[in-house]
């Protein structure tokens, strides 16, 4: 079992760095066994190709815009729902995360299972804090990563303090 | 009766770009490049401790992290007549010649080649004939007819599936697409190729950056990395001769795979050697310094007016004169505005955005245009390989001139170098400067390892702030052409920040003088078959490898196709 969790997103602009500041706090506060590799993405596409091949599970942490939902919502997509999901839409980030995605299965080495899990952002200003609503949510964000794995059969740790 | 195109956004690239074309009698008459994406990096930066503004500039873009996070520390260490330990240099070196090549052969694979190759038509290929096509190109061990036949099963499940992923969006049957199932299945075969290759570049990034996609081993005055020849947690021996390794797998690729593959594209798109010159005044960065001061360049650059290789002029050290005081940015036609009239230096260049809505004749861009000497300049491999020609560069001059004869070959003619002011010219570019990286990163090591030997494996000089203000700017060859950031520095706190960078120089709009930007000038003249599909637009967009990501990244569920052409 070889689970990665990759945070995207761009952290000079506020919530769209949701995704990034989630995975760092998660490398920060809890005791990672050895299958699990967490990764700060950042906006980067192709470089991370390399890690997620192969992985048995893909466990993606992002800033995800939905119509009508309020910031801070967080929503779960994944498998087939991520597959479809990028056939209808490109992301503004070209060599973003779904061409890595259809590289791998192009080749062959895609990971097993992907599950993603978005939050609702308020802002994308220039900053390099979140805005409140999506900070108060990162806790269950954390949370959420940590149920992922568990039900994937890995226990995660909070570090001793 | 002419006919606009809007294509918004232009795919494929980082970052999100429109173009806008008036197209009369199949040509195109006049062009409008615009950047849709506000980047105020430059306000996040004021204030801080400048031997922080790399780590926090490298968030600029994903694809170029680690560009930004070099020219960063350079334009600090210029600020304050800081020397770099060769070591670092060395380092530093191989990270942005990795970088380079990597970003080249994912541009080239996987980005712009979809221009050129018909994906979907590589299924009718017979394995054996594109076999023997590639056999008479290289001598590569991955171009037998069970790789082509394997690829083209890869290919039939994948196309099967449904999910086209990166080929999505493709022009596949359009009337400019011309090469035969056999050399498109080669394509794929070779696309699939690159994605290994690439990851041999990215793993040398990751041992010398301690991680990718940022790198964590950059400081102002050189870089973290210990050197230790019997320790298991610093840059060790052993971990230097792994990087030996992918060096070399690198090298075969390079030489067998993408040099040879760009000469048979180029051959076989032979008309597109006539469109897309647009500005042929070009200016490069030196760059892979040898020496602490930064004054011994490993690949020369400089000024290569009106595309007169006679005329050339060098940069000739970190901080050199003739480019400091040649750039100037003008927001005439872009989404600022400067609390006074004309373009500004870089050092005094302000960052408050004015947004208008699009106005052919005003503000159209958040790219400001960037200007040398009040003219308008293109960057990028092209103008790097015009000025190793011009300065006699041995490495440039090999690889450019076996290039030049392959293509000769395969068109029965001779050509020479007046061939790369093109559209298909800066692919070849890209591809000759990624044999001189691919030296450029075997010598750097070489040199380090020869370094350590002799005992020296200092990495790092402190740099000391003083009181009052001092300025200085980093410049790098970036794989998209020259990057500056310039800063001022005031008591130890970041005074005023901007980055220039190659986008600018290429994707800006109209300049003070209402002259036309490098993409808009390389669009005039070209041919659109089909208003509806303009693949032509995209091949001399993307020859330039655009970069306009200074951000978004965000996930979208409402599910609209967001990339539209519309012809009126």
């Amino acid at each position: 079992m070889r689970a990665v969790v990759l945070g995207v997103g761009n952290i000079l602009m506020s919530d769209e760095g949701v995704g990034v500041h989630a995975v760092t706090r998660l490398m920060e506060e809890y005791q990672l066994p050895p299958e699990v590799e967490a990764i700060d993405g950042g906006t980067s596409g192709m470089d991370c190709l390399d890690r997620i091949a192969d992985a048995d599970l893909l466990l993606i942490a992002d800033c995800m815009r939905r119509k009508d939902t309020a910031p801070g919502s967080i929503t779960r997509i994944a498998d087939d729902e991520i597959a479809a999901y990028f056939r209808t839409r490109i992301s503004p980030h070209q060599v973003g995360l779904s061409d890595v995605l259809a590289a791998c299965t192009f080749q062959g080495i895609a990971p097993k299972k992907v599950v993603m899990i978005g939050v609702q952002p308020e802002s994308f200003d220039t900053a390099m804090e979140l805005t409140p609503a999506v900070a108060a949510v990162l806790p269950e964000v954390i949370d959420r990563l940590i149920a992922e794995l568990g039900a994937a059969g890995i226990a995660v740790a909070a570090k001793a303090a | 009766m002419s006919k606009r195109i809007t294509i918004d956004p232009i795919t494929r690239i980082e970052g999100h770009l429109r173009i806008d074309v008036e197209v009369d009698n199949g040509k195109v008459t006049k062009a409008w490049s615009s950047g849709q994406m506000w980047r105020g990096v430059e306000l996040i930066l004021l204030g801080r401790d400048p031997r922080d503004a790399w780590a926090i500039t490298q968030r600029i873009c994903g694809v170029c992290t680690t560009v930004h996070a070099i020219t960063s520390v350079r334009a600090v260490e210029n600020a304050l007549g800081l020397d770099v330990p060769v070591n670092a240099q060395f380092i530093r070196n191989m990270i942005a010649s990795a970088h380079a090549l990597h970003d080249h052969i994912v541009h080239f694979y996987h980005l712009s080649a979809l221009d050129f190759v018909d994906v979907v038509s590589a299924l009718k290929a017979d394995p054996a004939k594109a076999s023997a096509v590639a056999e008479s190109l290289s001598d590569w061990p991955m171009n037998s007819k069970q790789v082509m036949a394997q690829t083209q099963d890869k290919l039939k499940t994948f196309v099967g599936s449904g999910q086209l992923g990166p080929f999505a969006n493709g022009y596949w049957g359009h009337p400019a697409m011309k090469l035969s199932p056999e050399v498109n299945l080669l394509a794929v075969a070779h696309y699939l190729q690159a994605l290994e290759a690439q990851r041999h570049a990215n793993k040398i990034v990751t041992i010398l950056g301690s991680k990718s996609p940022h790198i964590q081993n950059l400081a102002v005055g050189g870089v973290s990395n210990p050197i230790a020849t019997d320790s298991q947690s610093v840059l060790t021996i052993e971990r230097l001769l792994a990087v030996k390794e992918h060096i070399d797998a690198l090298g075969d690729f390079v030489r067998k795979v993408y040099l040879p593959d760009v000469a048979a594209i180029g051959a076989f798109y032979a008309d597109w050697t006539k469109y897309g010159a647009g500005v042929k005044n070009y200016i490069s960065s030196p760059d892979f310094p040898m020496d602490s001061k930064g004054t011994q360049f490993m690949v020369p650059g400089g000024h290569v007016p009106g595309g007169d290789l006679s005329k050339y002029k060098p940069f000739t050290k970190f901080g050199d004169e003739y480019l400091m005081k040649g750039v100037e940015e003008s927001v005439k036609h872009a989404w600022y505005e400067y609390s006074k009239p004309g373009p500004l230096h870089p050092y005094e260049g302000e960052t408050k955005p004015h947004y208008t809505d699009f106005q052919d004749d005003g503000k159209y861009s958040w790219l400001k245009a960037p200007t040398f000497y009040g003219e308008r300049a293109q960057v990028g491999p092209l103008a790097n390989v015009l000025c190793g020609l011009a300065a006699g560069h041995q490495p440039t001059i090999t690889y450019a001139t076996k290039t030049l004869e392959t293509v000769g070959s395969l068109l029965g003619t001779k050509v020479g170098p007046e061939i790369l002011h093109s559209t298909i010219g800066r692919h070849a570019a890209r591809a000759i400067r990624s044999g001189v990286m691919q030296e450029v990163l075997a010598q750097n090591w070489a040199m380090l390892i020869e370094n350590i030997g002799k005992g020296d494996v200092a990495t790092f000089n402190k740099p000391v702030f003083p009181k009052g203000e001092v300025m200085g700017f980093g410049m790098h060859e970036a794989p998209r052409g020259l990057l500056s950031h310039w800063t001022v520095i005031r008591d130890g706190k970041i005074a005023n920040y901007q980055c220039v960078v190659p986008s600018t120089w290429n994707a800006g709009p109209r300049d003070e003088k209402d002259a036309i930007g490098p993409y808009e000038a390389s669009l005039m003249d070209n041919p659109i078959a089909d208003a509806e599909l303009p693949l032509e637009v995209l091949r001399t967009v993307h020859s330039f490898d655009p970069c306009l990501a200074c951000a978004v990244h965000v996930q979208d569920e409402e599910g609209n196709p967001v990339v539209q052409v519309k012809a009126l």
